[in-house]
């Protein structure tokens, strides 16, 4: 039964929304949406469950003195804060009945000066990981690596100015050899090329997925006595 | 010098009464008003639109009506466009929907599928429309009502025909292949080198005494990725059990983290290890993109883990997750269906799972036949796809532009 349920209502809804992507009548025309909408019912509770697990998991490493344990006072202090600002609207110019981000309230104030910059710093670092990784990717050690550096060279080249100033003054019979062009030709015929397999692979590796979880043969995310 | 100051003040002061009365006389509204009714004609109001038409929209569910009307070509250059009105009824209350410019004689009324909506439109229902011809001189003509015109609602969207072609010749193929293996039928599946390292890689976290660390990803429990992954990690955490190493799946969505905490639990039951299972193995970290990033990696640098695995949505975070991984030295395996992300995970990772490896590498690790069926099915669907680029191309060369109408889809 525990098992039989979950996987009834799979089927019901999976099938109904195969079914509403052929039928644009009322009611399937609208499945779609109003399952998105329960769904996003359900992701509120989340909300609670979230925060009391990150609170449990803390508390647990605080109390028991687990290693790293001082980064937990941290994040609880972080967490309590926010929580405390935002639910008690503290500093807020319309009192409790303002909204809950609005300019000068306390919430606003800590998201918009501690928590947009600590995320921008770490969007930040993702330059500094480009580099590293280029350049463990751009070693020309096999025939494949070659074909990567040569390609990567002449796109970041025919994408500034230093690419057409080079090549500007190749005639127009051959002008698909100036780098601008190259650099459009590589991205437009063989990129494009490579990512349409993929995404036709993906397209089927969805609808495979997709009728195993709903003809109940991939029962894996249910969890308990699942096999 | 106190008599030069006050003479400059004087003069100062007489200059700006001087432009001040200059000012007033160019500004007088009475004469200037005066002036243009006698120098200036009279504009008359912009010519109607006529001959309202209404046709319903294909392939909806009766909420789309396209208005076309006409417009003498001479009085064009007249007016700055049109304003586009409906009601229910010619003498009902209209109300506007857009505008459209001077050159342009249609408008795509999409309604509100949704009743409390204003702009809402029933299925099988009578609109009336107005056309407003909007001057240059600003006067407005408004056109004579025009309909009814009804909206009907499709039982069947034409322009996917091709695609419902598509998914019940797969699903066949996944039927007959489910049951030749229910049968016996041995299926031969392509390996793939990325899941056939994830013994190898548990095994090394195994002999280094270090933990496994399993990322699901920014997605939701909605996503597909997220529920590939989820069969993949109840694979992964089955061998980790057996084998009574450590595993530490940091979540970014709570529902997640909820249905992850089952799929482990039951993992480790079904591998006769159900006291080694820990909540706090499976937590929740945050739902904020790169606070989350700045959390794993804070997992990655205090407990270093031997292998991470990263199976799921990804999206920018990949390569500073993957990064931080290759420089703690793990062996890492990723897989995601983000095209975007892919070279990022090739690049740092030691295997990658490329799009729909990551659907297929439960079905690898379970071995089960029913689910080997069902890759068997997504070969011969790749191989369609791949006879179908072959016929188009060699159809586009001749103009065999039948072919391609057959095939097209129009959503």
């Amino acid at each position: 039964m525990k098992r039989t349920v979950p996987l009834l209502i799979t089927l019901v809804v999976g099938a109904a929304l195969i079914i509403a992507d052929f039928v644009p009548h009322r009611p399937f025309g609208t499945l779609g949406d109003d399952f998105s909408l329960y769904f996003d019912i359900i992701a509120v509770f989340a909300f609670i469950l979230g925060g009391g697990n990150l609170v449990r998991v803390h508390i647990m490493k605080l109390s028991k003195k687990r290693k790293d344990w001082p980064f937990s006072i941290v994040t609880l202090a972080g967490f309590f804060i926010m929580l405390a600002a935002g639910l008690l609207k503290i500093g807020n110019p319309d009192d409790i009945k303002g909204d809950v981000a609005a300019l000068g309230s306390l919430f606003s104030d800590l998201y918009i000066s501690i928590f947009t910059p600590l995320q921008a710093s770490m969007f930040a670092l993702l330059a500094f990981f480009v580099g590293s990784a280029s350049y463990r990717a751009f070693r020309a050690k096999n025939k494949e690596a070659t074909i990567l550096l040569v390609s990567a060279f002449l796109i970041l080249l025919g994408r500034t100015p230093l690419g057409l100033w080079l090549t500007e003054g190749i005639p127009d019979s051959i002008s698909f050899l100036e780098l601008p062009n190259l650099a459009n030709w590589i991205l437009d015929v063989p990129n494009l090329a490579g990512q349409r397999a993929i995404m036709i692979g993906i397209a089927l590796g969805v609808i495979s997925m997709s009728l195993r979880v709903i003809l109940g043969v991939e029962r894996t995310y249910l969890g308990q006595d699942n096999d | 010098m106190r008599h030069l100051l006050r003479l400059f003040l004087i003069l100062l002061l007489a200059f700006v009464v001087d432009g001040q009365s200059v000012y007033s006389q160019e500004s007088d509204p009475v004469t200037s008003t005066a002036d243009s009714v006698a120098t200036e004609p009279v504009t008359p109001p912009p010519a109607s639109a006529f001959g309202l038409a209404g046709e319903d929209m294909p392939n909806d569910n009766g909420h789309k009506l396209r208005v076309k009307w006409q417009y003498p070509a001479e009085a064009v250059g007249d007016i700055t466009g049109f304003e586009i009105w409906r009601a229910t009824s010619p003498t009902g209350e209209f109300r506007m929907l857009g505008q459209a410019p001077n050159d342009y004689f249609e408008y795509l009324d999409i309604g509100n599928k949704e009743t409390p909506a204003p702009d809402f439109m029933a299925n099988n229902s009578d609109f009336f429309y107005k056309v407003v011809a909007i001057g240059k001189n600003g006067l407005r003509t408004e056109s004579e009502p025009g309909g009814p015109f009804r909206t009907y609602g499709q039982w069947f969207h034409r322009g996917k025909t091709p695609v419902l072609v598509g998914v019940v010749l797969f699903g066949c193929f996944t039927f007959y292949f489910i049951r030749a293996a229910k049968k016996g039928k041995e299926l031969y599946v392509r390996p793939l080198a990325g899941i056939e390292a994830v013994d190898e890689a548990i095994g090394r976290a195994t002999e280094m005494g270090k933990p496994t660390l399993y990322i699901l990803g920014i997605g939701t429990a909605s996503e597909i990725a997220t529920i590939a992954s989820f069969a993949i990690l109840g694979r992964v955490a089955k061998k980790i059990a057996e084998y009574q190493t450590q595993l530490i799946v940091p979540c970014y969505d709570a529902i997640v983290m909820s249905i992850a905490q089952d799929v482990v639990r039951s993992s480790y039951l079904q591998a006769g290890r159900p006291d080694q299972y820990s909540d706090d193995m499976v937590y929740f970290v945050t739902n904020a993109q790169f606070a989350y990033v700045a959390g794993v990696n804070g997992i990655m640098m205090r407990q270093r883990p031997a292998t991470n695995f990263y199976l799921g949505y990804f999206a920018a975070e990949s390569l500073i997750l993957a990064e931080t991984g290759n420089s703690i030295g793990a062996i890492q395996i990723a897989g995601t269906d983000q095209i975007t992300q892919i070279p990022f995970f090739v690049v740092a990772c030691d295997y990658t799972l490329i799009g729909e490896e990551l659907y297929a590498a439960s079905a690898y690790l379970g071995r089960d036949p029913l689910l080997l069926g069902s890759l068997k099915a997504e070969d011969w669907g790749k191989g369609i796809v791949m006879a179908l680029i072959v016929v188009g191309v060699v159809a586009t060369i001749f103009g065999w532009d039948g072919f391609r109408e057959l095939i097209r889809v129009n959503l």
